[in-house]
Parts: structure tokens; C-alpha cells; sequence
């Protein structure tokens, strides 16, 4: 018998594609069961910018047919996922969570689209965002603000907090995210679910509407180490439509992560944790956590990442710069918002002004600052610089250690609204996640535990280059050993 | 008092102004490569299809798209750069040049900016009899933007159509030093450079169509300065004439300009070829910033030594050294050699002529006077020239072996413009066979002589010039097919028979 259809939503991903090839269950009552969820949860969460459940049933069913036809299905047989809206779908609104797009339905898919609707995903929505991806709340959406479904007074995180909140809630099985400074990790930890970032050139950028070129991957969000695995295996490798995607990102063997971490070594970057700003609760956790891990195996050494206090200004010009380039095609000339005023420069502005939000504006005006003629070497060229340095730093790191271990955020989920009038206190923010975004090595957000008010902390950890497989392998460890990922938030126990 | 003569210079103040200045002049030539398909998407690039017809989600700028390097474009741009002796950097790296524009979809260019694809290099040209090397700074890779349109809408009502099917298609941009000294030089250096571009086989030249364009830096400075003066640019040269008269506009004003004490100022400047005028489209204060940043969609362009080398052993013969060759192996002057070598058709329309015929001399003056005339007058490719290397070669045969005059070839080569046969049929056909029996001749001068009793009465009576009137008389009477010695042999021997 299957379980009950509201069970479904507590079951891994891996569990449901078996039982969906398997016939035991048919990718239709799995996709009603989260699509009953997200009836319930979405509204109040606000984790969807567009839901798509009649596209969902309508792919679930042509699953189902297929499978009775007696074809093999894929490793994401029926299983429901999510995509943050800057992930271009054919025919499917795709605004960025941005204004200047409202409506803006692209004619193609994006890669991992192709790959995910090949592994037999079924996607039942596009997820609600920070505009352009530029953000650490999930606030700077054009259209509302998605709250955190351990306590719904406190942002999700951002900028992929739509995708992060959605797993959380059992609204999907899984989602997908993109990471440029930290906008999967970070709102993975305040949502408690397990956050990817795979190395630059893992994935296919292309259809991932771009925000900062240079940082910019698409990563999986999932609530175990195996289904984040899973998800990655779905959409990594070469495509020949990114110039800068690499063949090196190869799919990970599910039972590898199984190894225990004996024989691993974990460094600890005790530079980076000496200073201020860290919450005792997290601080706590992440003691605690590398004892579990010691206990289970694996030995600690003591590493450095002397440049990653530049990281931030670093980041601020390298990211900026490249998104005063890239969102130049807004110009409201072929698609998206047109403001219909005056002459050529005056529609420019006009469309620019009304379709762009606020922190959008201001990091295309700090980016074409940043490139313009007289400050260009001060600024990107030496940002560029500091990026060499770091990428060192953790290249040196990683010689001594298999991962790196460190929190991901200085603080859990803070409350909707602290910070939307002090963009520097939401920077300072994303200080752990955007060294290894620099770097561009992989990192993973994994649930390590919860603070005294109950909401969830998230652990970093950072790799060798194409060396997802060591992390996943670690946070497994840790999974077996804690039940922090298994904890589910109120809104999700509810029946619906 | 007597007249004094103005002195001549004052004849052409302007001449006499510039002859105290040397212009200094530098080209920015964009050529379209002859890829099948656009430079970052596989777009077709063909011309003059309906609008935005060759557009895809990448080379329209659509959120998410990314560009993927053609390579054919590479290989293209490395031989041009081989062919002019340019450096090929082994790291080339592609840049972002932004600014607003409807016809840019992206908002930038993709181009390359500090480290281009090939540097140094020159273009030998021959201008006014004399050879001259323009150097060049670079030659780079970068795709092209859109076309806007300004269709003539209702009164008051001004609409920009934009059409895409151009966005992407692939350019080099060849930058020159500022090597040239005149409009004419300027000229010359673009005729080189477009036949250069045309022998390898990677730019149509085509300017009407826009596969080249051409912008023009501009200044003059006092005869024996070091230190360059105020540059301006000038844009819409869409001829190499305009670019002549362009420049030779240009120089007088600034010169002008100079001379009355005033200051160049840095400005950019667009030729309007109907009134023969440059007028200011912006001035530096304008100028764009155009933000150039290393591209993070495209890695580093690597290319191994092997590669370009395995490009350089498979460039085509180019025009020098085919002149050269010519001169060399056929014995021919360098003036036609240079000729001949306009285009490669040519050059081997030429090869083929002198081979078949043996007259490697007679068979360039034939394709340089009677066959250009025609074709100056049609406008015709030697591809598309009606008589083909092998029926001229057998006609350049002909005169040779004085099978015929050249004055009956000049016939023959008219009827082969329309007519398929070779010269002997057509010879045959037309009855354009020579006269040089003896028997024949004879009777052609009594009939001459009979038709002419005066002047032939002359001539006895000593008057020896009417000879010639007589030889004339006769050629005309044999349609000029007589053979003229004989024929002049045979009026002498039947005028001393009769006397």
C-alpha cells in the first residue's frame, strides 16, 4: 500500500523516484500531495512567485504513461521541485523577481531545466527571490517578501529564499537556487536545509539569467545529503552553450557518501572564526560540531584564510561590476517593461527607474563606478587582485585538509524588515559565504542544529574544486550522527 | 609700370596652407568575416534576409543566454593577421564594451580591448608610384551590433525600427598606425587591405553591403614636428572615395583652422557624402565611456604555437607574392603584374592566357586594355567575362603566329563577347581569314588601281607618297585581312608591271 498522500512530503526524493519507477506510487498523488502542501503553506509564506500546478500534473501524468508504456524513468522520477524565478522556462513567467520582467515569459529553457525535465523532475513552480538575485532576505523581491517557515516574523534568507523556504515547507521535494556570494547557503542555514554550491563551472549557467558572470551557479537545495547529491548528479556537467562549464563536474556515487569520514581531514579557519559578530549559538554549534566529527574519525588541523577579510569589499566590487554590465539589456527596447516616455534617453531612464528596486539601482551604480575610466585599476583591477589572493588562500587551505569547516552566517534568521534600511548590516551578512564564492570551490550549507529560539543554524563547508563528493560525504557523517536536518518546522506538520 | 604676375601659390591659397602641414592619418577598418553562422550562436549570417529573420535568444540578448565562440571566426581573423604580418598572441582575452544602444542587444559588445588577437604588422601599398609600408597596432576580434532603421513615418511622428539579423555576425577590426599621409594613401591602403582580405578568402569586401567599414583619425602638424596634433574622428565613410575626400576635407579644415590661429578640437565628426561636408556628432565632453572589463561568459582565447603554425602553412599565395611570382616566372613589368594581380581570378586568368598562348607579354596587354575595357564598361568579375582564359589564349596565340593582324583580333575579340566559338571558327565563320596568297593579293591591287587611275598615275610619275594611300585603299578593300607586306609587295610588283 502507499502511505498516506500527505506522507509523500516527508519522504526523500531518492525514496519517492524509486517508488515512482518501481510502480509503487505514481508521480500523480506524489505531485497532489505537495501540490495540497503548498495550497496551504504558500499563501501565508509566500515561497512562490508563480505556481504551476496544472503544468505539474499535466508532466506527473505524462510520467505515469510513460512508465505504463513500460519506459525506464530517470533518478528524479516524479519528484516535485521548485526553481528560483531567475531560471529561464519556456513559456513560463521568469521575472527575477523583478518588475522590469513582470510578464516575461523566455522562449527557452535553461539547461538544467532540460536535464532535470530528462531525469523526470516534475516542476511544480517558480520560487520567489531577492531582484536580479542581489540580496540576503529575499526582501528585495518586487513583489513581496517570503517568510521563514520556522518562524514566519523572519526572513528566509536570500536571495534563493523562495527555493530554501519551499524544502523547508514540504512544499517541493526539492529546489533549485543560484549562488553568488552565498544566495543558496545562506538561506539554506536560516531554513535548515541542506544548501549546495557547486564549484564554478559545475553547472551550466545557461538560462540562469545573470546577476554577477564570474560567481554565479546554480545549486541544489534538499533536506538530506543523499538527495543533494542526487539533484547535483542530475544537472552537473559540460554544456557546450557555457563556455565556462567544465567536464571535470561528474556525477557522485550515492553510496560513497556513506564512507564515514575516518582518514578526512577537517580544517578549522580559526582567523576567519576569531572575530567579532558571531552568535555564542552558533559559535556553540560549530564546537560541537567539529567534536562530532572528530569523534567520528576525522582529524582537525588548524588552517588560515588570511585575505578573506577583504572578501566582502572584494565581492562588492567584482559582483557589482559585472551586473552593471549584465542588466544593460533592460532596457525596456525588446522585452519587459517599456515605459512609454519622451525620447530614446528619457524611455531608457524611465524604464530603468520604474522597473529596477532599490539595491538593484544602487549596486549598478557602485558597479559602473567601479569600472569607470580613472577608477578602474584602483577598484576592479585590484578587487581582481584580492580575488587571486583568496583563491590562494583557500588552494593553500586545502592542501593541509579535505574541507574546510566554518559557519555560514554570523547570525540564525533575523526578523523581516531589521535590515532593509542598512544595506552594509546585510552585507556583513554574507561574510562567511563569500570567500568561497570567490574562490570559486564548491560549499555546502548543511542543518548543524538550532539556537535557543528555536531556529535553525547552518555549517559551512568548503572544498577542493569538482570535490562535491568530500562535503556531501562529511554532512552525511554528521546526519548520522545528529538529528538537526530531521527537524521539521510547525507550518510543515500540519495536514492539510 | 610694368604687370606683375601674382605669384602662382596664390592661385590655390589653400595648396600653399598645406603645404606647411603634414597630415597624420590612422584608419579603423571593420571587416565582416565570411563565417556561415554568427560569432557566439549559430545564427546564419547571410545578407539581406527579411528582419529579424537570423536571430536566436543569444545574439538577441535574452536574460540567461550565454556566447560560445566560433572558431571559424578565429582561424579567419589569425589569417588575416598572418597575412599582414602580425603577431598572433598565444592569450588573447575578450572584453565588454558597454553602452546604450537600441541596436545593441546586450548593452555591450563583446570585443576584445588590451589584449587583442594580433599586433603589430603592415600593409605595403603602392600610392602615387611609390612603395610605402603602413604599419598596423592590432587586428581584434568582436561581433557586430544591429541595424536601426528610420523609416520615413507621418508627419511629426518619428519611429527607429531595429533589426537584428546583423547582431553578432563576426568583425576584425584592423587599426593602423598612424602611417598615412594623404586621402590617396588612404585610398591605397584600403585597396590593399580589401585585396588582401579578399585573396584569403575571409571578407567578401563588400562595402555597399557594409562586410567593411572604415572610420578615419584625423590631424596635421607643422612640417617637421615631432608631437602629433589634436586628432578628430571621422565615421560614415561608406566608399573608399568618401574616405578620400573625407580626409582631404578634413585636412583642409583643420589646417585652416590652424592657420587662423585657432585650436582643433578632439571631437568625432560623420561625413555626409551628399554635400561633400564633415559636421560635429559629438564632441569629447560626449564621448562614452565605454567600461571596458575583462568578458566572464568567455575564458581566455589559448592558441598553441602548433595551431598557428599549421594556419600559417595553409595561407593562400597573397597578392605580393603572386606580383613577384609573375614578374619572376612570365617576364612581365611590375606595373603589370600589379594589374593583374587586382584579384586571384585574375592573376590566374592571366596564367592561363600566357601558358596557352606562349605570349606571356602580348597576353597581359590584351587582358589589360581589351578585356578591362569591357570589363570597366559591364562592371563584370573576370569569373563572369565571357571569353574564357582558353579561347583568348588560342586568339593571343593567333596574332602570334600571324595567323591574323591584330587589327582583324580586335574583330575577333568582339565577336567572341558574343559568340561561344573559338577564333579560328569564328575566323572561318566570318570570313576574317587573311589574305597573303600572292595570286590573291595581285588581284586585290589591279582592282585597287583600276578603282584609282589618278593617284596610281601619280605614283608613276614619281609621287612615291601616294604608295600609301594606295596600300591604305587596298587593306580597306580587303576589309584588313590583307597581309600587309605582302600586300605592299604585291601593289609594287603589278604597279611596275603596268608601267
Amino acid at each position: 500500500m502507499s502511505p498516506a498522500t500527505s506522507d509523500w512530503v516527508e519522504r526523500s526524493a531518492e525514496e519517492i523516484a524509486e517508488s515512482v519507477r518501481e510502480g509503487k506510487a505514481t508521480a500523480e498523488e506524489v505531485t497532489r500531495a505537495f501540490l495540497a502542501r503548498a495550497d496551504s503553506t504558500a499563501p501565508r509564506l509566500a515561497t512562490f512567485l508563480h505556481r504551476m500546478p496544472e503544468e505539474a500534473l499535466a508532466s506527473a501524468r505524462a510520467l505515469d504513461a510513460r512508465r505504463a508504456r513500460g519506459e525506464r524513468l530517470g533518478a528524479l522520477a516524479g519528484v516535485p521541485i521548485a526553481l528560483k524565478d531567475n531560471i529561464c522556462t519556456r513559456g513560463i513567467p521568469t521575472t527575477c523577481g523583478s518588475r522590469i520582467l513582470e510578464g516575461y515569459r523566455p522562449p527557452y529553457d535553461a539547461h538544467v531545466v532540460e536535464r532535470l525535465a530528462a531525469s523526470g523532475a516534475v516542476v511544480v513552480g517558480k520560487t520567489n527571490c531577492d531582484e536580479f538575485a542581489m540580496g540576503s532576505s529575499t526582501e528585495n523581491s518586487a513583489y513581496r517578501p517570503t517568510r521563514n517557515p520556522w518562524d514566519l516574523a523572519r526572513v528566509p534568507g536570500g536571495s534563493s529564499g523562495g527555493s530554501a523556504a519551499a524544502v523547508s515547507a514540504r512544499e517541493a521535494a526539492l529546489s533549485l537556487g543560484s549562488d553568488t556570494g552565498g544566495s543558496v547557503r545562506q538561506p539554506a542555514a536560516f531554513c535548515g536545509v541542506y544548501g549546495l554550491k557547486p564549484t564554478y563551472g559545475a553547472v551550466s549557467r545557461y538560462g540562469l539569467v545573470a546577476f554577477a558572470s564570474s560567481l554565479d551557479q546554480i545549486g541544489p537545495f534538499a533536506r538530506t545529503a543523499r538527495d543533494t547529491a542526487l539533484l547535483f548528479n542530475a544537472i552537473c556537467g559540460r554544456d557546450a552553450r557555457d563556455m565556462t562549464s567544465r567536464p571535470e563536474a561528474v556525477p557522485i556515487a550515492l553510496d560513497s557518501l556513506e564512507r564515514g569520514v575516518k582518514g578526512l581531514s577537517i580544517g578549522i579557519p580559526r582567523d576567519i572564526l576569531a572575530g567579532e559578530g558571531i552568535a555564542p549559538a552558533i559559535r556553540a554549534c560549530f564546537e560541537r560540531a567539529a567534536a562530532a566529527l572528530r569523534t567520528a574519525g576525522a582529524s582537525l588541523v588548524d588552517v588560515t584564510l588570511p585575505h578573506a577579510k577583504h572578501a566582502i569589499a572584494t565581492y562588492y566590487l567584482v559582483a557589482t561590476a559585472e551586473a552593471s554590465s549584465n542588466l544593460a539589456r533592460y532596457d525596456g527596447v525588446r522585452y519587459g517593461l517599456r515605459a512609454k516616455d519622451g525620447n530614446l534617453t528619457q524611455m531608457y531612464e524611465a524604464t530603468r527607474g520604474q522597473g529596477f528596486g532599490r539595491e538593484v539601482k544602487r549596486r549598478i551604480l557602485l558597479g559602473t563606478y567601479a569600472l569607470s575610466a580613472g577608477y578602474y585599476d584602483a577598484y576592479y583591477l585590484r578587487a581582481q587582485k584580492v580575488r587571486t589572493l583568496i583563491r590562494r588562500d583557500f588552494a593553500t587551505a586545502l592542501e593541509k585538509a579535505d574541507a574546510l569547516l566554518f559557519p555560514v552566517t554570523p547570525t540564525t534568521a533575523f526578523p523581516i524588515g531589521e535590515k532593509v534600511d542598512d544595506p552594509l548590516a546585510m552585507y556583513l551578512n554574507d561574510i562567511f559565504s563569500i570567500p568561497a564564492s570567490l574562490a570559486g570551490v564548491p560549499a555546502l550549507s548543511f542543518p548543524a542544529g538550532f539556537d535557543e529560539a528555536g531556529l535553525p543554524i547552518g555549517l559551512q563547508l568548503a572544498g577542493r574544486p569538482f570535490q562535491e563528493e568530500t562535503l556531501l560525504r562529511v554532512a552525511r557523517a554528521y546526519e548520522a550522527a545528529d538529528d538537526a536536518a530531521a527537524r521539521i518546522p510547525a507550518i510543515a506538520k500540519e495536514r492539510a | 609700370m610694368s604687370e606683375v604676375r601674382p605669384p602662382v601659390a596664390e592661385a590655390d591659397p589653400k595648396a600653399a596652407a598645406r603645404a606647411k602641414y603634414e597630415p597624420v592619418i590612422g584608419l579603423e577598418v571593420h571587416a565582416q568575416l565570411k563565417t556561415a553562422s554568427k560569432i557566439f550562436c549559430s545564427c546564419s549570417t547571410e545578407f539581406g534576409a527579411r528582419a529579424n529573420t537570423q536571430v536566436c535568444p543569444v545574439c538577441l540578448g535574452l536574460p540567461g543566454v550565454l556566447p560560445v565562440l566560433n572558431e571559424r571566426a578565429v582561424l579567419f581573423a589569425v589569417m588575416t593577421g598572418l597575412a599582414v604580418g602580425s603577431t598572433i598572441n598565444r592569450r588573447s582575452v575578450f572584453a565588454r564594451k558597454n553602452y546604450f544602444y537600441p541596436d545593441l542587444p546586450k548593452g555591450y559588445q563583446i570585443s576584445q580591448y588590451d589584449r587583442p588577437l594580433c599586433e603589430g604588422g603592415a600593409v605595403e601599398v603602392l600610392a602615387e608610384g611609390v612603395r610605402k609600408r603602413i604599419g598596423l597596432v592590432r587586428i581584434h576580434l568582436e561581433e557586430d551590433a544591429g541595424k536601426s532603421l528610420h523609416p520615413e513615418g507621418k508627419e511629426g511622428v518619428s519611429t527607429t525600427r531595429v533589426d537584428l539579423n546583423r547582431a553578432g555576425v563576426p568583425l576584425i577590426e584592423i587599426v593602423s598606425e598612424p602611417d598615412l599621409r594623404s586621402g590617396a594613401e588612404a585610398y591605397h591602403y584600403l585597396t590593399k587591405l580589401k585585396q588582401i582580405l579578399v585573396y584569403l578568402d575571409v571578407c567578401d569586401g563588400n562595402m555597399e553591403e557594409g562586410s567593411l567599414r572604415c572610420d578615419a583619425n584625423v590631424s596635421v602638424r607643422p612640417r617637421g614636428a615631432k608631437e602629433f596634433g589634436t586628432k578628430t574622428e571621422i565615421k560614415n565613410l561608406n566608399s573608399f572615395r568618401y574616405v578620400e575626400k573625407a580626409i582631404a576635407f578634413e585636412i583642409d579644415r583643420q589646417v585652416a583652422r590652424v592657420e587662423a590661429g585657432e585650436r582643433i578640437v578632439q571631437e568625432t565628426l560623420l561625413w555626409d557624402s551628399a554635400r561633400n561636408v564633415a559636421e560635429t556628432m559629438r564632441s569629447k565632453e560626449e564621448a562614452h565611456d565605454y567600461r571596458y572589463f575583462p568578458e566572464p561568459d568567455l575564458l581566455p582565447l589559448d592558441l598553441t604555437p602548433a595551431w598557428i603554425d599549421g594556419v600559417r602553412a595553409t595561407l593562400p599565395e597573397l597578392p605580393d607574392a603572386l606580383r613577384e611570382r609573375l614578374v619572376r616566372e612570365q617576364g612581365i613589368p611590375e606595373y603589370d603584374a600589379e594589374v593583374l594581380t587586382e584579384t586571384r581570378a585574375l592573376a590566374t586568368y592571366y596564367e592561363e592566357v600566357a601558358t596557352r598562348s606562349g605570349q606571356p607579354k602580348l597576353a597581359s596587354n590584351w587582358i589589360m586594355t581589351e578585356v578591362n575595357a569591357v570589363r570597366n564598361k559591364t562592371g563584370q568579375p573576370i569569373e563572369s567575362f565571357p571569353i574564357d582564359a582558353g579561347r583568348l589564349g588560342d586568339l593571343v596565340g593567333m596574332i602570334a603566329a600571324e595567323k591574323i593582324s591584330g587589327k582583324i583580333a580586335k574583330t575577333v575579340f568582339e565577336r567572341m563577347l558574343s559568340e561561344a566559338d573559338g577564333p579560328e571558327a569564328i575566323v572561318q565563320k566570318h570570313g576574317l581569314l587573311p589574305i597573303d596568297d600572292e595570286a590573291a593579293l595581285r588581284a586585290l591591287a589591279r582592282e585597287v588601281l583600276a578603282a584609282n587611275p589618278g593617284p596610281a598615275a601619280e605614283f608613276r610619275g614619281g609621287k612615291e607618297k601616294t604608295f600609301a594611300f594606295l596600300v591604305g585603299q587596298a587593306m580597306k578593300q580587303s576589309r584588313g585581312r590583307a597581309h600587309p607586306e605582302k600586300l605592299q609587295a604585291a601593289l609594287r610588283a603589278v604597279l611596275s608591271e603596268e608601267a
